[in-house]
């Protein structure tokens, strides 16, 4: 009986050691991980782009709709929604050597931007590899739409998304 | 010790947890999604299950976005030299456009740097998509196809890889944790020619794993089968109908050569697809499908069928 109730407890404190997941702190403040993020007047990738926010900024969490957030940027001047993929909880720095940085790595608190596998390195791997062509690669990322040509497309289709951005 | 083999029982039985649940996570977030659809559970249970699961698979995520762009776009400068593009600006544009529409349907429809899409000239029933949001489909993948849902269809399942991170997965574990290691340390201070080095030829064998993973081996069938229900799960979505898949599939298995060194080789047969899609009843919907959507499809793509 003992023995059966110390596995449970030990059971317990286990689970109390696995990481916690990380559901936004109380600073509420996020930062933008991808390279061009958009900001919408409403929350829906159908939304139009009402300013755009860059790698590394900082914006201030206001509201929560299913997978997507309302951010304010530039001491609250810019409002607007974005998708939660395009947002992190860690901060992004974009240079090394900050006095903090060791210790927040380590705790999986920051990102650091350019670092790892980044520019510099697909530099050094195509001197290295002379027989690669990035061409159509770059070619193929400039394509773009933007809502308007979304919103066409779906209405010319006779589709009407069900649900969209994410998870319901 | 008296205590020591009940200490042994514990960490046995935490580690046995541990390895299980990476394998489990996949068909888990699918059971999750479906059970919250289906109102099983509610979305806030469905959160707590995903967020528990993402606890696990620390180690790839601590590769950044960014990272993950860098990677996808030299694993398609590898598969773009052995392939050509199409040449038809009109088939681009039209699978550009309808690749972004699904895309935003998608459990992550933000990546580093967007999605892309690009047709390639070959008869090779294939498609491939890089951890960087480039996706590659060929013209006889598109012969597959009869209308813009089984288009959609087959888009979705190169998108359903990406959303679940099967390209990362094909890197080797050791790898990673090499990797980290020397990115760990970048931190600190700016790394020398020797890291910088070192760190390159990493990247070259990172390349390497995904790529021959997709262009020889492909992916265990188990993530093919996943890629296939995050499709139907995109389809139903975007108000595709999430049974052109199977439709899809069922064009594919007349094309399809045994022996070729396209999905004949990297992916199980059209039909086990359909039998395991079919186990997947709830989500495989058969939706009306609008003549003007079709006639779209014909307008742009028919002549390559």
């Amino acid at each position: 009986m003992v023995r059966c109730l110390s596995i449970i407890i030990c059971l317990a404190l286990l689970s109390f050691m696995l990481p916690a997941p990380a559901l936004g702190s109380e600073t509420e403040s996020m930062s933008v991980q991808v390279r061009e993020g958009q900001i919408r007047a409403t929350p829906s990738h159908l939304g139009s782009v009402v300013a755009r926010a860059f790698y590394g900024d900082m914006v201030a969490l206001l509201e929560e709709r299913g997978d997507w957030r309302k951010v304010s940027l530039r001491d609250g001047k810019l409002q607007g929604w974005m998708h939660s993929t395009a947002l992190t909880s860690k901060r992004i720095i974009l240079s090394s050597g900050e006095a903090d940085v060791k210790t927040s790595v380590v705790r999986g608190e920051i990102a650091l931007a350019g670092k790892g596998f980044s520019e510099e390195i697909e530099d050094e791997y195509r001197e290295a590899n002379k027989d690669l062509d990035y061409t159509w690669v770059n070619r193929m990322e400039e394509a773009g739409t933007d809502p308007e040509q979304m919103r066409a497309f779906l209405a010319a289709g006779a589709l009407s998304p069900r649900l969209e951005g994410g998870r319901p | 010790m008296k205590t020591f083999p009940l200490r042994t029982l514990i960490l046995s039985i935490s580690l046995a947890g541990l390895i299980a649940c990476n394998a489990a996570e996949r068909m888990t977030a699918a059971a999750t999604d479906a059970a919250e659809r289906t109102g099983l559970i509610t979305r806030t249970h469905g959160d707590s299950i995903r967020a528990g699961m993402a606890a696990v698979s620390k180690s790839l995520e601590e590769f950044t976005p960014e990272q993950e762009y860098y990677i996808g776009r030299s694993v398609g400068a590898v598969i773009l030299s052995n392939h050509s593009v199409l040449k038809d600006q009109g088939v681009q544009s039209y699978v550009t456009l309808l690749g972004h529409t699904i895309a935003a349907a998608s459990d992550m429809p933000e990546l580093f740097s967007g999605y892309h899409f690009l047709v390639l000239d070959s008869d090779d029933i294939n498609a491939f998509a890089t951890p960087g949001g480039h996706v590659f489909i060929t013209r006889g993948l598109i012969r597959c196809c009869r209308n813009e849902d089984a288009l959609a269809a087959v888009l979705a399942h190169e998108i359903g890889h990406i959303q679940l991170r099967h390209g990362m997965q094909a890197i080797e574990k050791a790898r990673t944790t090499e990797a980290l290691t020397i990115i760990a340390r970048e931190g600190l201070k700016t790394l020398g020619p020797g890291e910088t080095a070192q760190l390159t030829g990493i990247f070259g064998n990172v390349i390497s794993d995904i790529t021959s993973t997709m262009i020889n081996s492909g992916y265990s069938r188990s993530f093919e089968y996943q890629a296939d229900a995050a499709a139907l799960s995109i389809l139903r979505r975007a108000g595709y109908s999430p049974e052109a898949l199977v439709g899809m599939l069922e064009i594919m298995e007349n094309y399809i050569e045994p022996g070729r060194a396209d999905f004949a080789r990297t992916h199980p047969s059209p039909r086990s697809r359909i039998s395991e899609l079919k186990k997947n009843s709830a989500l495989l919907e058969s939706l009306d499908i609008p003549r003007v959507r079709t006639d779209r499809f014909i307008r742009h793509a028919g002549h390559l069928l």
